[in-house]
């Protein structure tokens, strides 16, 4: 138990600090920015009025709705308070929308979309590499080439060639959306069987993607570890293949969840492009919105999201790690 | 030295990578030098843009007619149903029909044959003839059969006038070939135009060395601040180690696209050419080279050679350069590759979120698929804008895995095969 718990506390500082120093980056980088966006927003307010004194009105009117009149620390504070309270101000473009209102209706597209794409995409790509490192000859030969040109092609790229070959060509598959375009979101059948049309391709486009660099990662690892000492020596006491290959791809899975565990940032970026081809109501498609817009409160907010998400990913999986690495249970964990 | 490079080059994946990316890099060379000009230029005149014209050669219909021409016997398919009278069988029937209730002499005549029926029909059909036992509605079919006959078949010639209409220069027949180096004006567009009519191979081979520029500019500035930081916290370790690690396990943690898209956003748009792009990408990404440097020269700090340096007082930077730096040449050369390849996928994707060089001078792959998705391309069926781009990523991704792996196992016997 105290191996556990020096484990997890450990986790759980680590967890604190990157956020907190997250959230400093997030909040710093664009007030970096040489543009005055409240300037840019009261330009486009005062279209045709030509009194200077109305245009400096509306020009403070905003700075005080946006909170920029105030000095940057001042500014800092309120906005780690507002951000706990899940308020993130006003979204520039989307005036008088709020920006926790558009971030609330993409996260959940986005978490139902890249959660069961990434997990699959792994699961898949662990069981052909290990299949590949044991069965060897022509399955691994076939699987390896194409893993290598599969997890080369980067994931908007995938996306792309689907959408042109299912959507387009053989017009098996909706073009975009997340849903018709006619519909309301509601929980009807005829909505249901729009979303998970909309889904297929977004979600086949990451799943594929992600297959074949972790199929090359466990193909190398199950060979480092069907090679190692042990193995041999098991092979000797007489104890059945099946047994061993079961303790090697144990040993092997655990590099991998560490693996997934540093990549899952890159695997998410990936896909948050993917969802701009396809136009899926999720994050990605915000942040692009967001970026064409100009609307630093709502890339701000975005990115913020993305990275508490990828964050608390990370945790979980360290978690997860710490309950299957028997060393962690033995105490010997550094 | 020269055997890690011949063992390198035994490898057959290596040389498979080598050979593809070394190939995309002269191409992105020398074929600038083959066909010289600005590649973001467009290849129309004013303001006529042709958006995503089909790849294809083009001629200067002027120049072909104007050149010299012959008569030929049209042999291609198109031509030879323009000069040959095609006759449906619901047609035929009708004319046979028709000549039969005339009562004129069929005997001889192959009615199969379009061209001796038509001769047949020529001959005989009249207008104000009425057949015996044919219904007004059957005679009128006939005379609609009999003007499309005449319209269709032979078409006229094409007439080529001067600005005053009714001087006639010359008739272009049906029949006339011009033999194609004759025509002295021809476009070849070998992958068509974007949106902007710009040459898409062109612009692709300019973005391709535009692209590798951004890899390696990345690539470099990663790769040495990761060996300078794995190598500081390697081997002095301590305090600086310390920090050192720190900031790195937060950089690792917090997703580098994320930094990107932040920084590039606070950049603005009129700073942000296709070099500043790149030196922040490799501002973001050393977080890996250090991880591995690191380990790697934690592993070396108490090998006997190292500390027979030590001992005679040699310098950090001296046993840095000479005991420890060509123990883990082979796994930075490794990671600069994979930090190349990276680093040109980041700007794609950067660049597909708008945030891209904001530049209007040079085309990078990711500005190339930004614009084609802009001017969707990709929904209009005008696959040469965007599909030569993302399997040039894919290909240059390809080939530097395949060179990653390849060194990957002659250095590490284990992994072997």
């Amino acid at each position: 138990m105290k191996g556990y718990r020096r484990y997890f506390g450990k986790k759980i500082l680590w967890f604190i600090i990157t956020l907190v120093v997250a959230v400093i980056l997030n909040f710093i980088l664009p007030r970096l920015m040489p543009a005055d966006p409240v300037a840019a927003i009261t330009g486009k307010m005062a279209q045709g009025v030509t009194d200077a004194s109305t245009t400096k009105e509306i020009y403070e009117r905003f700075q005080k709705v946006f909170g920029t009149d105030k000095p940057i620390v001042v500014q800092f504070f309120i906005f780690v308070k507002n951000a706990l309270r899940g308020d993130f101000g006003f979204s520039f473009s989307q005036y008088p929308r709020t920006v926790s209102d558009i971030i609330g209706n993409a996260i959940p597209w986005t978490l139902a979309l890249q959660l069961p794409a990434i997990i699959i995409g792994w699961l898949l790509g662990n069981l052909l590499g290990a299949l590949a490192a044991y069965i060897r000859k022509g399955f691994d030969k076939v699987l390896m080439p194409l893993s290598m040109l599969f997890s080369a092609i980067p994931a908007f790229g995938m996306a792309v060639i689907l959408l042109v070959l299912f959507a387009v060509k053989w017009k098996i598959a909706p073009v975009n959306g997340g849903y018709d375009i006619g519909m309301i979101p509601t929980f009807s059948w005829n909505f249901i069987k729009s979303v998970i049309a909309h889904y297929q391709l977004p979600f086949w486009s990451i799943v594929l993607v992600s297959i074949g660099g972790q199929a090359i990662g466990m193909r190398s690892m199950s060979i480092y570890e069907l090679n190692a000492d042990y193995v041999k020596y098991s092979r000797f006491l007489g104890i059945s293949d099946r047994k061993i290959v079961g303790y090697v791809f144990r040993n092997a899975m655990l590099p991998q969840i560490t693996g997934l565990a540093l990549s899952i940032g890159t695997m998410m970026g990936g896909a948050l492009v993917a969802e701009i081809v396809f136009s899926y109501p999720g994050l990605g498609s915000t942040m692009y919105k967001a970026v064409t817009s100009a609307d630093y409160p709502l890339i701000s907010a975005t990115t913020l999201i993305i990275t508490i998400m990828v964050l608390l990913s990370t945790f979980f999986l360290d978690i997860i790690y710490g309950f299957i690495d028997p060393r962690v249970k033995a105490a010997q964990f550094d | 030295m020269k055997n890690t490079i011949r063992q390198v080059f035994h490898s057959p994946k290596f040389v498979i990578g080598f050979v593809i990316f070394f190939g995309i890099l002269l191409l992105s060379i020398i074929y600038p030098l083959v066909h010289p000009g600005d590649p973001l230029e467009s290849v129309f005149i004013g303001s006529d843009r042709g958006s995503f014209t089909p790849p294809g050669t083009y001629f200067s219909l002027y120049d072909a007619t104007s050149s010299f021409r012959t008569n030929l016997n049209p042999k291609s398919k198109t031509a030879a149903d323009r000069a040959v009278v095609s006759i449906s069988d619901e047609q035929r029937v009708r004319m046979v029909t028709w000549l039969t209730a005339m009562e004129i002499d069929m005997d001889g005549v192959d009615t199969t044959d379009n061209e001796a029926l038509l001769e047949i029909w020529k001959a005989n059909y009249d207008e104000s003839a009425k057949p015996k036992g044919m219904t007004k509605s059957e005679r009128n079919a006939c005379k609609r059969l009999n003007a499309d006959l005449s319209s269709s078949g032979k078409e006229t010639p094409l007439k080529v006038t001067s600005d005053d209409e009714s001087v006639k220069i010359k008739d272009i027949d049906p029949m006339n070939y011009v033999p194609v180096n004759q025509v002295k004006s021809i476009v070849k567009l070998p992958l068509g135009t974007d949106n902007f009519g710009r040459d898409v191979l062109k612009e692709l081979v300019s973005a391709i060395g535009t692209s590798l520029l951004i890899g390696l500019v990345a690539g470099v500035i990663a790769t040495f601040i990761g060996l300078v930081f794995g190598l500081l916290s390697g081997y002095v370790g301590g305090l600086v180690d310390d920090i050192i690690m720190f900031i790195t396990n937060i950089f690792t943690v917090i997703p580098s696209f994320i930094l990107l898209i932040l920084i590039n956003y606070s950049i603005g748009q009129e700073a942000r050419g296709a070099m500043v792009v790149a030196v922040v990408i490799g501002l973001t990404s050393w977080t890996w080279t250090t991880r591995s440097v690191r380990s790697q020269v934690i592993s070396l700090r108490n090998r006997d050679h190292v500390n027979l340096s030590k001992l005679s007082g040699h310098s950090l930077f001296r046993i840095v350069m000479t005991d420890i730096l060509p123990y883990i040449a082979s796994y930075v050369v490794m990671a600069f590759i994979l930090q190349i390849s990276s680093a040109i996928l980041s700007e794609a994707q950067l660049s597909l979120l708008g945030l891209g060089p904001s530049t209007t001078k040079t085309a990078t792959l990711g500005l190339m698929m930004n614009w084609a998705m802009l001017y969707s391309a990709h929904l209009g069926g005008s696959w040469w804008a965007y599909f030569p781009v993302i399997g040039v990523i894919a290909l240059i991704s390809f080939s530097l895995n395949l060179m990653n792996t390849g060194l990957d196992q002659v250095f590490n016997p284990t992994l072997r095969d």
